[in-house]
């Protein structure tokens, strides 16, 4: 086996990887149409030095991922390289076929993908996947390859980096497997590597942590990066220049200081203050609705999940729950539903306590009590029109039929600022946005008192995020609605909240207006919380760690 | 090692176990109803009633159904068939060769058809929806498309009697050399294995191809392996359960589902045992092939179930 395969040495002028004037396509095949190709990536140009770290941020659809892929001469989901140059340590690597692309795939340029967890092959161990390109490319030998891997681990600050190649990727943590991609491609020694939004599954106290790995892994190797991802805060902590991108064209391009702290242009500039909704504060009034000591669990009491909680919610008002995976908030929301019936405690909604179980509740009840999940597109009947689906809950508890529903519906969908054009349409046609109004709008169909908003921005892009925020609050003075806003996202709960619970382990932390929830002296959890929020600063990143006093629960 | 694994695969066992019991009350009560009676036909067009009646008393036949069901059963635990009712001899032996034969047809056949499937699984693959990939899949939809009669007629017409490289009667008896025995099931061998490829290769096909949509396979891709490592130590082992699924059922046909192919051949199996003997009304014979068959089916059934779930990494391996 060779030691080292042969590879060509970058060009004169320094830069390791520079593609110009890059165009991508790619054939849709809208329902009922006639396939037409779409433009994904439309003349753009950029370079980059050895060693250095290029961000790309730019919403959903922006074309940054298919930018980053394309260094590797890989197009996802069938999109095609029509046109350019994409340069790599000297040659145009668009004119090597596919046997070039295989020699450069995990030797010259490797990828750490969004999410570790389907990224890893679940039938081996994690050690075999993390040396199999350079075994198979000849960087090193086998045991080479492996003391290699397990120095990486440590560098990774993995725990017991000796053994943890031996696991499976089931048996390790979101945010250790990340790491371990991160390993894994940095394992055959290569010039670039392309990070493509590796830390946006992650909870926010283990983002910070693996954030800090990556750009510690940086620094060290060497290694030249191109950081995908469409959260500002974050790439400003490792990328010494960002490019934007809007609709698979270049914005902007600057180092990141110019960037975050003079940005030229408009949409730029959006980015950057995406978290600033102005809204006052409300003070605790009578509440709609009050959990009173309520603990539930799965299994027959095997698991619990929800200890001894307390909150209030004042009608017209937003209680925020924030915490990590598996804090229990989702499960709150279960047992105010009645979904999963509390095994102690009570729930008092409107004056009147609630029947534990959804099945004995009233139908005025589950009325006034609506819900909006995380993902808009499984939580709607993609064969039925926008129409149906925000007139189904006026015709179930009104009984209205016919036009008087559909003149309803006509309001709702310009309360949600989509007007009435979108009456015939139906989901599969509406954006990531358009899904989470139409939701919205069902919800409010019903009058309700209360709305469980449980991590309705999550899967949105920032500034859609941002949109949708904005109309929650505008409606909620509107129709005089409550939300009990579910999130990890502490960025949001600053700007909408009137109230903060923050739950952790099942237990409520702190809770209480948001004023005093966020003004210190902070809990141990809290503090971690708050000080893991990505802040739109160079040098945050190494401020945060160092100041703080707890280990997060993902490490 | 004290695992969820060893619980699960204990537990597949146990429904094996109780499934088979209910399928032998079932041969027995099934067997009970069919019409005709064996005394009546064994004594033919010449007989009396006296000698029907004694006759019927002497085969135990005027006892009551749960005892005979019960006294079969406990017959078979302890190792005894009972006997024949056409010619008084003891079962077993005579099911023991049989079975043997048709073990040794089916093994056969699946020693070629398995390896063959899976590997044309993989070159389709590997060429999906070129030219290869569709001869593959035309060529096996041909053969399975064809009645089984009809592709041994096939071969005994074009093989046997045009060629003349092997024989058309597959006749096989004790202490038959091996090679002879070998040269003898050529032909049904092949015939079973057009038969069962179509399926397995199918099969194979589609559970990798549904594996080869998931990221780890782009990870593959992106290390820079080449498309059949990928499919070989990527794709593959994560489609193994489907593919073992279909892989035993069509085992399971190879042992039951001959008949056809063994009367053409003239293959001295199981097949032509039991259906000598439906004609026979010889119950007992009956009785016992449709359990040895059940066994068969629910037993592959059960492998494929535990190296479904020995193929799982996650029960395997638990946190």
């Amino acid at each position: 086996m060779p030691r080292q395969a042969k590879r060509p040495q970058g060009s004169e002028s320094g830069a390791l990887l520079d593609i110009r004037n890059l165009r991508i396509e790619a054939t849709v095949y809208p329902p009922g149409e006639d396939p037409r190709d779409i433009v994904i990536v439309d003349d753009v140009s950029l370079t980059l030095t050895k060693g250095k770290v290029l961000g790309l941020i730019g919403e959903s659809g922006a074309g940054k991922s298919t930018i980053g892929l394309s260094s590797m001469g890989y197009g996802r989901g069938g999109v095609r390289i029509t046109g350019g140059q994409v340069i790599l340590n000297g040659r145009d690597i668009l004119k090597g076929g596919q046997k070039g692309f295989r020699q450069l795939r995990g030797r010259e340029v490797c990828y750490v993908a969004q999410s570790a967890a389907a990224a890893f092959n679940p039938a081996h161990r994690l050690m075999r996947q993390v040396i199999e390109a350079s075994l198979k490319h000849g960087v090193f030998s086998r045991a080479e390859a492996e003391k290699r891997a397990i120095a990486l681990f440590k560098e990774l600050s993995l725990p017991d980096p000796e053994h943890i190649g031996d696991r499976y990727p089931h048996q390790v943590s979101g945010g250790q497997l990340q790491r371990v991609m991160t390993a894994m491609a940095l394992c055959s020694k290569p010039d670039l590597i392309v990070f493509d939004e590796p830390t946006t599954a992650l909870d926010v106290t283990t983002q910070i942590d693996v954030l800090a790995a990556i750009k510690k892994a940086i620094r060290d190797t060497g290694v030249a990066a191109l950081y995908i991802t469409h959260d500002l805060a974050v790439v400003a902590q490792v990328a010494d220049d960002i490019m934007v991108l809007r609709h698979g064209k270049k914005v902007e391009k600057g180092d990141t200081r110019q960037i975050i702290k003079e940005p030229r242009e408009q949409y730029t500039g959006a980015l950057v203050s995406v978290h600033e909704i102005p809204h006052e504060e409300h003070k605790p009034a009578e509440p709609i609705l009050s959990v009173k000591n309520v603990t539930a669990a799965y299994g027959g009491g095997q698991v619990k999940v929800l200890k001894n909680v307390s909150v209030d919610l004042s009608a017209g008002q937003t209680l925020a729950v924030v915490g990590e995976s598996g804090s229990g908030k989702s499960t709150l929301a279960r047992a105010i539903t009645g979904l999963l019936p509390p095994m102690e405690g009570s729930i008092v909604f409107d004056g009147r306590p609630l029947p534990p179980r959804l099945g004995d509740r009233k139908k005025n009840d589950l009325r006034e009590l609506q819900m909006i999940y995380q993902m808009a597109d499984v939580a709607m009947n993609p064969r039925q029109t926008v129409g149906t689906i925000i007139g189904r809950p006026i015709q179930f508890y009104f009984g209205l039929k016919g036009r008087k529903r559909d003149e309803m519906v006509r309001e709702l969908l310009d309360k949600i600022e989509m007007g009435s054009g979108f009456f015939d349409r139906y989901p599969a046609e509406l954006s990531g946005g358009q899904k989470q109004r139409v939701c919205i709008a069902r919800a409010l169909a019903a009058k309700p008192k209360l709305i469980i908003c449980d991590e309705v921005t999550s899967a949105l892009d920032p500034l859609v995020a941002n949109g949708i925020l904005k109309l929650l609050l505008n409606l909620q003075q509107e129709e005089n609605v409550a939300y009990l806003f579910i999130t990890h996202d502490l960025a949001t709960v600053k700007s909408i909240a009137d109230s903060i619970a923050v739950m952790y382990r099942g237990s409520v932390v702190r809770y209480g207006p948001r004023s005093e929830v966020l003004t210190p002296p902070f809990d141990a959890y809290t503090d971690l919380l708050l000080s893991s929020v990505p802040e739109m600063e160079i040098g945050w990143l190494e401020k945060a760690i160092s100041g703080r006093r707890m280990e997060s629960a993902g490490n | 090692m004290k695992s969820p694994l060893l619980k699960l695969v204990a537990q597949r066992v146990g429904l094996s176990v109780i499934l088979l019991f209910a399928v032998s009350l079932l041969i027995f009560v099934g067997t009970q109803i069919l019409p005709g009676d064996v005394a009546q036909s064994i004594l033919g067009q010449s007989a009396t009633p006296e000698a029907v009646a004694n006759l019927r008393e002497s085969l135990g036949l005027n006892q009551p159904a749960y005892l005979r069901y019960l006294e079969w059963l406990g017959g078979l635990l302890t190792g005894h068939l009972g006997n024949a009712l056409s010619n008084g001899l003891p079962i077993g032996p005579e099911l023991w060769q049989r079975l043997k034969n048709t073990l040794f047809l089916a093994f056969w056949a699946a020693a070629i058809s398995v390896p063959l499937s899976t590997v044309l699984g993989l070159i389709a693959v590997r060429h999906k929806n070129g030219f290869i990939d569709k001869m593959i899949s035309a060529t096996t939809l041909l053969t399975i498309s064809l009645p089984d009669f009809f592709i041994g007629y096939l071969l005994i017409y074009f093989v046997a009697v045009k060629l003349g490289w092997f024989t058309s009667v597959s006749t096989v008896f004790d202490g038959m050399p091996f090679l002879q025995r070998m040269n003898a099931i050529v032909l049904p061998a092949t015939a079973l294995t057009l038969v069962v490829l179509a399926q397995m290769m199918r099969m194979t096909r589609a559970a990798i191809l549904n594996v080869m949509q998931s990221a780890y396979v782009e990870t593959a891709q992106l290390k820079g392996l080449s498309q059949f490592e990928i499919i070989w130590h990527h794709a593959f082992p994560n489609s193994i359960a489907p593919i073992i699924n279909v892989i035993m059922l069509n085992l399971a046909y190879l042992v039951v589902g001959v008949v056809v192919i063994e009367v053409i051949f003239v293959y001295p199996g199981m097949g032509q045992y039991l259906v000598d003997h439906v004609a026979k009304r010889d119950v007992p014979v009956v009785q016992d092939c449709g359990l040895i068959f059940a066994a068969v089916y629910i037993g592959l059934n059960m492998l494929a179930d535990i190296f479904a779930i020995l193929s799982n990494p996650r029960l395997r391996h638990p946190k």
